[in-house]
């Protein structure tokens, strides 16, 4: 999906942050959101990681961006929380208007519908029976893949011609997988493409490399 | 959450709160095992993993060769693998390249060796620009990469995870391998920044 996720090339965001020391967490939330987040994800859906990128994406905007990282890491466990009927949609700003004595209705924790759902392994990285379709130094070119639906294709690098530059080993498929569709395991090929080819012909001079999977691509 | 930003928005500190209380009241989580993994994320995991890595390869060079040919194996061999850290790649600096690691998808980073990721990695003027203009979001952040040198950027969008093997300062050769870690930066490992020598 076009989400806000998929950030790669987009214009407006201002100069990059200068690096400076910083602890892990800039303030206590933070942790416990990180936390929440990590510790109840096998609860919900087997330590479906893909599942929550894709809770990440399908934020509002606002939602992704208004208290940073872990704020969407806390706004994204909601929402698979209240996916998977753990929580109510509304429980957790009612709690927090009682915490602050605002006198609100709590909805009633409703009945868990969790997926149904076993990775076959865990991790990410599968064996499978077939050979890489495609070899490094292979001219391919990305597919014009519109999902609404979850994919690690970023949208600045469809439709475009590049080399395979090495091939990983076979990972489950987001696509599916986000969406308790099957693991589908496929090879990913890392794809180098010159900078041209993705920013015209006045850009910067640069080879970028992006991580694809195998049926996102076509020989070119 | 909210479908835009009210005036009377709930801050993220108190909807953690109010968050954790409901899991907690559900059972599906204990504060003490939390206390427990964040105290992890904020004492034991963190770059000075990563900087041990960079130090052995940059005293032994049979470990340097195995770490760029199988940056899984020979980073476990140091004792760090684990979630965001499945399979390794190690990517080397020379006078001739730079390169410089980004997610723009998520943030996706190399936990086992890093630690958790920094501000401006997460920030979206960084995902974002990087894969656009390299140079210019590098002079940003305080890297000026010589006009020579081929830049190559590595977006993180599978469960591959890259590591940037910096160059070894000049006037550093009488340091062993803890003196030389000790130099190591974050920074440097994601290729924003180089090691400076002492």
């Amino acid at each position: 999906m076009d989400s806000i996720a998929d950030m790669g090339g987009m214009h407006g965001w201002g100069p990059a942050q200068v690096p400076t020391d910083e602890p892990p967490f800039a303030e206590p939330w933070e942790g416990r959101s990180f936390a929440i987040t990590v510790l109840t994800m096998g609860r919900i859906s087997g330590q479906n990681l893909d599942a929550f990128r894709h809770a990440l994406g399908r934020l509002h905007p606002v939602d992704y961006l208004v208290d940073g990282y872990y704020g969407r890491w806390l706004n994204a466990a909601e929402l698979m929380l209240t996916d998977s009927r753990i929580l109510a949609p509304g429980a957790v700003d009612a709690r927090a208007r009682r915490k602050q004595g605002q006198d609100v209705t709590e909805p009633a924790f409703p009945e868990p519908a969790r997926p149904d759902y076993k990775p076959t392994a865990a991790g990410s990285l599968r064996e499978v029976d077939a050979e890489p379709r495609f070899g490094a130094g292979d001219v391919v070119r990305t597919l014009d893949l519109q999902p609404e639906g979850p994919t690690k294709l970023p949208r600045y690098v469809r439709r475009r011609s590049g080399t395979v530059t090495a091939i990983r080993p076979p990972h489950v498929l987001p696509d599916t997988h986000a969406v308790f569709a099957g693991e589908n395991p496929q090879y990913v090929y890392t794809v180098g493409f010159p900078s041209t080819e993705l920013w015209g012909p006045d850009a910067e001079p640069f080879t970028l490399h992006v991580d694809l999977f195998e049926s996102y691509l076509e020989n070119a | 959450m909210s479908e835009a930003a009210p005036a009377d928005r709930l801050s993220p500190a108190l909807r953690t709160e109010a968050l954790e209380e409901l899991l907690v009241e559900r059972e599906l989580i204990d504060p003490a095992v939390m206390d427990k993994f964040i105290k992890t994320y904020e004492q034991d995991v963190g770059p000075l993993n990563g900087a041990k890595v960079v130090a052995r390869a940059w005293t032994d060079p049979e470990y340097r060769a195995w770490l760029l040919r199988d940056g899984t194996a020979a980073i476990k061999d140091m004792g760090f693998g684990g979630p965001q850290g499945e399979h390794m790649v190690v990517v080397e600096q020379s006078d001739e390249v730079h390169h410089v690691v980004v997610c723009t998808l998520c943030s996706c980073y190399p936990w086992p060796v890093l630690g958790l990721p920094p501000s401006w990695y997460k920030d979206p003027a960084y995902r974002a620009g990087i894969v656009r203009t390299p140079r210019r979001v590098l002079r940003e952040m305080g890297l000026e990469v010589s006009e020579g040198k081929d830049i190559q950027v590595w977006d993180s969008s599978s469960e591959v995870r890259y590591l940037v093997l910096p160059q070894r300062p000049a006037g550093t050769e009488d340091l062993d391998a803890e003196a030389l870690a000790g130099l190591v930066t974050r920074d440097a490992m994601v290729g924003v920044a180089e090691v400076a020598a002492p």
